[in-house]
């Protein structure tokens, strides 16, 4: 089974702009995790979406999936955890107690809800790599030198820009191997883990690289979210 | 859903324009394969007027195209069935007419966008199912459409002989038209006239095939399509006026840039009618889908398709169009953006 996983446990903290997560803040005619959703249902391969919310919005999402007509059966909630992988891991167990045991051959697809702007081609470009590897991630390359600073007062290194990309998402998993390998993670490691992807290149195990899109962006900022209200047709008075 | 839609800014400048797409009530299609037409190169050139160019720019080109359906709330189609997109939207209807001369009607890739999007959202009868028929060739139904509206209205409009029907022209549209007419008016000898001898040997399944500057004085024919198109208009109409037998019918399919000058002193003393074709409806289309289900149909179509490899990114495009001018009939490529 395909299943996809979209991230959207936090509580919205970053943006100061609203009280609302931003996954709920308005794109257009429909909240940013509303696109991302009707993205992702358009991919037929997925079996189930799990969203992932934060348990203080879970009547809001649920309000949601109502309203714009998505409460279907292949979407399910699942609580939200302290932070990424925590969610990711609460979802593979939602996904366990709905269809029984994990299977060697299940995949997870997991995505921000801050990325509305995902193709259809990277979820399946996802879901082919998760197949045949077993983990990959979603990139674009660099384009801005990366600066390394240990005291974020003087340049460490700066490293070859030619070898350096950008992590985007989805990052896509073996959900057996994903589990297997976080179960084998010390505890100090697990409390430095920013990024799924992290737990599989810390056992040294392959992470594919899958094109990503400069426009798969990340709406984490009040810029961004001006620059993805302007990409969808502008900015209105009454935002 | 946020679509991406790839439009051509500027002859050879494609951008992307980022669009909430409506689902409501229509049905959602992700175009799979494509094929460029003539138009969508003279648009990407640069070869129209200027007037024009900033009428219709920014636009997504393409009108050619089959696709998977990926879901529908209208219930007429089921996920994941094969169809071609109809890129003619019908206007006002007034009884006789044809939809694709109606006066409102719009056409996907000519001043609204065409179909080079992430996803395409239609209502149920501007697509056409082409279950079992592979992509590569369904991408060849909107010509065969084209094709089966001209010789449909040839055929009501012209006098009961038809021993032999002349094609001007070797190229797709030609060949379209010739399929078209060996299934519409099998009885009738079907003689090309062309340009290029290479082009000429594909039209195997003709009776016979001539170079235009060695056409026999005494060959005559009863009716005719001009294929030629661009440049090529002028001398074709010139020589089917030439060897058309009185009362003739002529269809017209060749696009010009320029005004085209017609002997009408011949055209009124043999009594000729012209008849000037463009697109085509949903029944043309249906006529098209089921000439396909035709394996013979299906092999011959085949045969003047060139796969150009996968379009993944905007490069791709860019790419496509470069090969489209190096291959003697039709581009076909994956739409994997």
């Amino acid at each position: 089974m395909i299943y996809g996983a979209i991230l959207a446990g936090g509580s919205g903290t970053r943006m100061h702009i609203s009280s609302l997560p931003k996954q709920f803040l308005p794109l257009d005619k429909k909240p940013i995790i509303i696109h991302t959703l009707e993205k992702m249902l358009t991919c037929s391969r997925f079996d189930a979406i799990y969203l992932g919310i934060h348990p203080s919005w879970m009547s809001h999402m649920t309000d949601l999936l109502e309203k714009y007509d998505l409460a279907l059966k292949r979407v399910r909630l699942a609580p939200g955890g302290e932070n990424r992988n925590d969610t990711i891991f609460n979802i593979i167990d939602e996904i366990a107690k709905d269809y029984g045991a994990i299977e060697d051959d299940d995949i997870i697809v997991t995505h921000d809800a801050v990325r509305p702007f995902v193709t259809l081609r990277i979820l399946e470009d996802n879901i082919n790599a998760a197949i045949k590897f077993g983990a990959c991630d979603t990139v674009v390359p660099a384009t801005d030198t990366i600066v390394k600073s240990h005291d974020g007062a003087d340049i460490s290194e700066i490293p070859d820009r030619k070898i350096m990309y950008q992590g985007q998402t989805p990052q896509s998993f073996n959900i057996k191997l994903l589990k297997e390998l976080y179960s084998k993670l010390k505890p100090s490691e697990k409390a430095i883990l920013t990024d799924a992807c992290k737990i599989c290149v810390m056992r040294g195990t392959p992470v594919k690289l899958v094109d990503g899109e400069i426009s798969n962006m990340k709406i984490t900022t009040v810029t961004d979210y001006k620059i993805a209200q302007v990409l969808v047709g502008g900015i209105k008075e009454s935002d | 859903m946020i679509n991406y839609i790839y439009q051509l800014v500027n002859p050879q400048f494609i951008s992307v324009k980022y669009e909430d797409a409506d689902i409501s009530d229509n049905v959602l299609v992700r175009p799979r394969y494509m094929s460029i037409c003539r138009a969508d190169q003279r648009y990407y050139l640069g070869n129209r007027d200027l007037k024009t160019l900033a009428q219709k720019l920014p636009m997504a080109l393409i009108h050619e195209c089959c696709g998977e359906v990926l879901s529908d709330k209208t219930g007429t189609f089921k996920q994941g069935e094969r169809v071609v997109l109809i890129p003619n939207i019908p206007g006002y209807e007034r009884e006789g007419i044809y939809e694709n001369y109606q006066e409102g009607s719009r056409f996907l890739s000519s001043g609204y966008d065409g179909f080079m999007s992430e996803f395409v959202t239609l209502p149920p009868d501007r697509l056409v199912s082409v279950q079992g028929i592979p992509y590569q060739t369904a991408t060849m139904c909107e010509m065969l459409s084209v094709a089966v509206h001209a010789v449909s209205r040839l055929d009501k409009a012209a006098h009961k002989y038809r021993d032999t029907i002349g094609v001007w022209g070797d190229g797709s549209i030609a060949f379209v038209i010739a399929c078209a007419l060996k299934v519409k008016m099998p009885k009738s000898r079907i003689i090309v006239f062309g340009k290029n001898a290479r082009k000429l040997s594909r039209f195997s399944f003709v009776a016979e095939t001539h170079l235009t500057y060695n056409i026999p004085a005494d060959l005559k024919v009863d009716h005719a399509f001009e294929c030629a198109g661009g440049e090529g208009c002028y001398d074709a109409i010139h020589d089917i006026i030439e060897h058309i037998r009185p009362q003739g019918t002529v269809g017209l399919l060749g696009v010009s840039e320029n005004y085209v000058s017609i002997d009408t002193r011949q055209v009124l003393e043999k009594g000729l009618t012209l008849i000037g074709n463009s697109r085509s409806g949903r029944e043309e289309f249906l006529e098209a889908a089921k000439m396909m289900e035709s394996q013979k149909i299906r092999r011959r179509l085949g045969s003047i398709i060139y796969e150009d490899e996968p379009v993944k990114s905007i490069d791709d495009i860019h790419r496509v169009f470069a090969t489209d001018l190096n291959t003697p009939f039709k581009t076909v490529f994956e739409w994997r953006l």
